[in-house]
């Protein structure tokens, strides 16, 4: 099977990732829970707030499973899609799946819904840790065409394993936002080749930030989201010192560069500019090497 | 309508020929630009196709008559509501998404007298 994660909807995304015809949906679109803010703005609502959400099997293991759908309104997070979400995590409590997968895909916080917004961010992130703390996997998956960033990135982030695409974004502020507030020579939203590898999939895969990268394709996701069901981390605060410590010498290591390429070669990456040409496999491999190179 | 913000409601109803067995809703499409979604369910009991439509597009009614006239002269579905949420897709999107959703729903039931119309 070869079928584009970025090109497919939510709906097909999960048809496409999860076991055939395992997929329950909770609060579907004929249970008509939308936005209670749009309609006021003489915006269309979707039935499902621009997100689905159920229970599943993966690979023949319990799953929940939530799908952003990026069309809808940049995958914004509004008060009933993060609604949805917290639910989601809540019940992960009662049902203990294997994990809680999160097809991710979304601008941050809807500001049409501003404030119920951020506070949806917010609690879908203690739902996400309450989760964690409880040994159950939380695993994202990130490659649809809008990215994942703002309020959407820091969740993404609260998550035991993150898995990309070379397509995937995955930041806090995105670019037209950084453009905007420090100006274009601070950074150009319009070079796409200088977007895609500040917040691109390989970029974020070369750092660490996400930990499996796979070529654009549902069936890969797939693959990977199975390998990734045992994969919960205990959430302690020893975890949190070693990222803290992580950090602290990313900065110390890479806190002069001015672009990523420049980061890649002071990692050992011999040529900086060639990444952008090579696919998933590729990358992994230049990071192997890289690895060995420091070891 | 005094509200320049406010979408645009309009109902449409048709008798119509050919009942389908109990389905699960259908959802076809999403409320992306130029795009819209179209929810099937079953309408229990009734030989009625009905269609509702929220849209952003404002002043179109005339037009939307005639895309669903002409989608229910095509399949003259019986016992099914339509529900459509539109962000300003062209008619011919609209004509599609409505077929897609139509194609997704399971086969006619058997017509009592066994002519099909």
């Amino acid at each position: 099977m070869n079928r584009s994660f970025a090109e497919s909807t939510a709906r097909e995304r999960l048809h496409d990732l999860l076991d055939a015809g395992s997929f329950e949906e909770i609060l579907g679109p004929g249970a008509r829970v939308v936005s209670p803010h749009l309609a006021l703005l003489g915006v269309p609502s979707a039935f499902d707030d621009g997100v689905v959400v159920g229970r599943a099997t993966l690979g023949g293991q319990p799953v929940l499973v939530a799908a952003q759908e990026g069309a809808f309104m940049g995958g914004g997070v509004g008060e009933v899609h993060g609604a949805k979400l917290v639910g989601l995590f809540q019940r992960a409590l009662v049902e203990k799946p294997a994990a809680v997968l999160v097809l991710a895909e979304s601008g941050g916080v809807r500001l049409h819904e501003a404030n119920a917004g951020l506070i949806a961010v917010s609690e879908v992130m203690r739902a996400l840790l309450d989760v964690r703390a409880q040994g159950i996997a939380v695993v994202m998956l990130i490659g649809g065409e809008n990215g994942c960033f703002g309020g959407m990135g820091l969740i993404a982030r609260c998550a035991d394993v993150v898995v990309m695409s070379d397509i995937g974004r995955l930041s806090m502020s995105g670019p037209e936002v950084i453009e905007s507030s420090h100006g274009v020579e601070e950074f150009d939203a319009r070079d796409r080749a200088l977007v895609w590898r500040t917040t691109g999939g390989k970029h974020r895969y070369l750092m660490g930030d996400c930990d499996v990268l796979v070529d654009d394709d549902v069936a890969a996701f797939r693959s990977a989201a199975i390998a990734a069901l045992p994969g919960a981390h205990a959430l302690s605060l020893e975890s949190l010192e070693r990222e803290h410590a992580l950090l602290g010498a990313r900065i110390a290591d890479f806190g002069h560069c001015r672009d990523s390429a420049d980061i890649w070669q002071a990692m050992g990456v011999h040529q900086p500019m060639a990444v952008a040409e090579l696919d998933a496999q590729g990358v992994r491999d230049l990071q192997n090497d890289c690895a060995k190179e420091l070891a | 309508m005094t509200d320049p913000t406010s979408m645009e409601s309009l109902h449409f109803a048709f008798d119509g020929l050919h009942p389908r067995a109990q389905f699960v809703p259908i959802l076809v499409g999403v409320v992306g630009s130029g795009n819209l979604e179209v929810l099937l369910e079953p309408l229990a009991g009734s030989g009625r196709c009905e269609i509702d439509i929220r849209t952003s597009a404002r002043g179109f009614g005339a037009i939307w008559e005639a895309v669903a006239r002409d989608f229910h002269s095509r399949h003259r579905l019986a016992g099914v509501a339509i529900s459509i949420n539109d962000m300003g897709a062209t008619p011919a999107v609209v004509s599609l998404r409505l077929d897609q959703a139509a194609a997704s729903l399971p086969a006619t039931q058997a017509c009592p007298t066994g002519a099909q119309p």
